[in-house]
């Protein structure tokens, strides 16, 4: 098993705009995506959302410190997932299922430190 | 031995037993580059070997031993300092525990030139990266080739395949053939990077002929194995009727200066009918084995026109019908032009015009050379000279293929002479 992130990209607006019954019907879908994980034959090794980029702070290089996140974007990385799945293609299985209604995800493998990936 | 015979039977087994050693091989060093040197090397040293002793009677049996004995040497010694990520490379034999190994009977364990040719044209992989990748490791055909084949300099071939190759052990892809459940999407994406392998050397705009001839015969070839690997896979004879039919007009598509002959300039007598009859036989068994899918339903087309004795005595209807069918399952706007084309053969031109009017609407035929040409063939087929030049130009500004241009110019000279104009171009 190899570990893989699963990381969520998409438009605050959708979540600005949302009704109280949409809002819970995301948070029971994430849920549900947790269960499906292990059902999928895969384990979570971890995971959160994030607050709005509207609340990021970004500090570059020479520790300049600004508002915002550290790239403007339509859809923002606004939350993510670390799984544990036998190869991509189970990896791929897996984050198809997760919930990302205003947006979509990306798949990632997470680097063992002790070799360069690069 | 004679140096040339000895020179001779090395290149064809590099043709034929190359996926073969390459993937064998894969399976003993665990990583697609050392794989490939191993290999590279086997051939080298059976030069020498078959020069003094002779060439054996398996070439193929003779260098997958020789490459994998390699790759064992070099595990051996370099089994500290192995700092790679290993490929995953699955056990030959059926594993109780992986559920797609599970879904092949016993006694079908697939062919390991399947899991390289699966795990080059994986959907996960640009496609440009799979058509690459399925050349340089499935065809063994060096980057510099490669590089050529698709018009794009030598390090950013050689940056695309190692991004790939990378991608492969970094992320995980699997070397395996998938589960039956996700063999037909799977395996499309293998049939289009073979396909396109194909279109590239058959229409390619520039570059040398003989680059492009090879082009043509390697996916000939992989077409091959495929229909031969997984014969109940009806769509790998689909694609192998498809590609033999196209390929039996090769020597027809131009003339002599290289300029571009349109179907009913082709001299039909100088089609291969050999090849026509082939195609022919393995697109009808591939129409037999139920639902035709799109390459089945283009092979069937390609088959009409070979067994029409001219353009005017061609069975339209059919391939109007039979675009209807490839429509229904893969609905694109250049099967819709293609199948306005038809209609305009087989209930005339004016039929024909409003189906072009609705698709140049579409915004993924904007820069489609094809749809203005086809108009203005349309135009100058109902006599209006005028229109019908201005839609030649309009083709002309968008086609980047020198011989297509050729031809395209050509029709606008003689339009502009109908109409009694100067020719707008020399």
């Amino acid at each position: 098993m190899a570990k893989y992130a699963i990381l969520i990209y998409e438009d605050p607006a959708f979540y600005a705009n949302v009704s109280p019954e949409a809002w819970g019907a995301v948070v029971d879908a994430h849920s549900a995506f947790v269960k499906q994980v292990f059902e999928l034959g895969g384990s979570m090794a971890g995971g959160e959302a994030l607050a709005p980029t509207t609340t990021a702070t970004t500090i570059k290089g020479a520790g300049t410190v600004t508002d915002g996140p550290f790239v403007e974007t339509k859809e923002a990385f606004g939350g993510f997932y670390v799984v544990e799945a036998r190869d991509l293609d189970h990896a791929v299985e897996i984050a198809k299922l997760c919930p990302a209604p205003g947006g979509g995800v990306e798949v990632r493998p997470v680097v063992d430190p002790t070799t360069n990936p690069f | 031995m004679q140096a040339d015979a000895v020179a001779a039977a090395l290149a064809q087994a590099h043709r034929s037993e190359w996926a073969f050693v390459l993937s064998a091989t894969v399976r003993v060093a665990g990583d697609l580059d050392v794989a490939e040197e191993c290999a590279q090397e086997a051939y080298v040293s059976a030069l020498q070997a078959w020069t003094r002793d002779g060439v054996p009677e398996r070439p193929g049996a003779w260098l997958t031993t020789a490459a994998r004995n390699k790759a064992l040497d070099r595990l051996r010694r370099e089994v500290t300092l192995r700092r790679k990520l290993p490929l995953l490379v699955e056990p030959a034999t059926v594993d109780p525990h992986d559920p797609a190994d599970l879904d092949w009977p016993d006694a079908a364990v697939p062919d390991d030139r399947l899991r390289l040719v699966f795990t080059c044209c994986h959907p996960t992989l640009a496609p440009e990266a799979r058509v690459a990748l399925t050349l340089r490791l499935v065809c063994g055909v060096p980057t510099p080739d490669v590089a050529r084949a698709f018009l794009v300099s030598e390090p950013t071939m050689a940056a695309r395949i190692t991004r790939a190759k990378k991608k492969i052990s970094e992320a995980r892809i699997p070397y395996r053939v998938p589960g039956r459940a996700e063999l037909p999407e799977r395996l499309d994406s293998v049939l289009t990077a073979v396909h396109l392998l194909f279109s590239t050397g058959h229409t390619a705009g520039e570059g040398d002929a003989l680059v492009r001839e090879e082009l043509c015969d390697r996916a000939l070839h992989l077409a091959r194995t495929l229909a031969a690997l997984l014969p109940e896979q009806a769509e790998t004879r689909g694609l192998l009727g498809l590609l033999l039919l196209t390929d039996a007009r090769r020597a027809t598509r131009t003339d002599e200066q290289g300029r571009l002959l349109l179907l009913a300039d082709q001299d039909r007598t100088r089609w291969d009918q050999r090849a026509i009859l082939e195609g022919l036989t393995v697109t009808a068994g591939a129409l037999a084995s139920g639902p035709p899918g799109r390459f089945t339903l283009q092979a069937a087309i390609a088959g009409v026109h070979a067994m029409a004795p001219s353009l005017e005595q061609t069975d339209w209807p059919r391939v109007v019908h039979l675009y209807d069918r490839l429509l229904a399952v893969w609905n694109t706007p250049v099967v819709a032009l293609n199948r306005a084309a038809a209609v305009a053969f087989a209930d005339g031109p004016a039929a024909a015009l409003p189906l072009l009017d609705e698709l140049a609407t579409d915004p993924r035929l904007a820069d489609y050379p094809y749809l203005p040409a086809t108009r203005a063939d349309l135009l100058r087929r109902l006599g209006d000279a005028a229109g019908a030049a201005q839609s030649y130009r309009r083709a002309m500004e968008l086609t980047a293929n020198a011989a297509e241009r050729a031809f395209l110019e050509q029709r606008l000279a003689e339009v502009s002479r109908a109409a009694g104009a100067e020719p707008a171009l020399g």
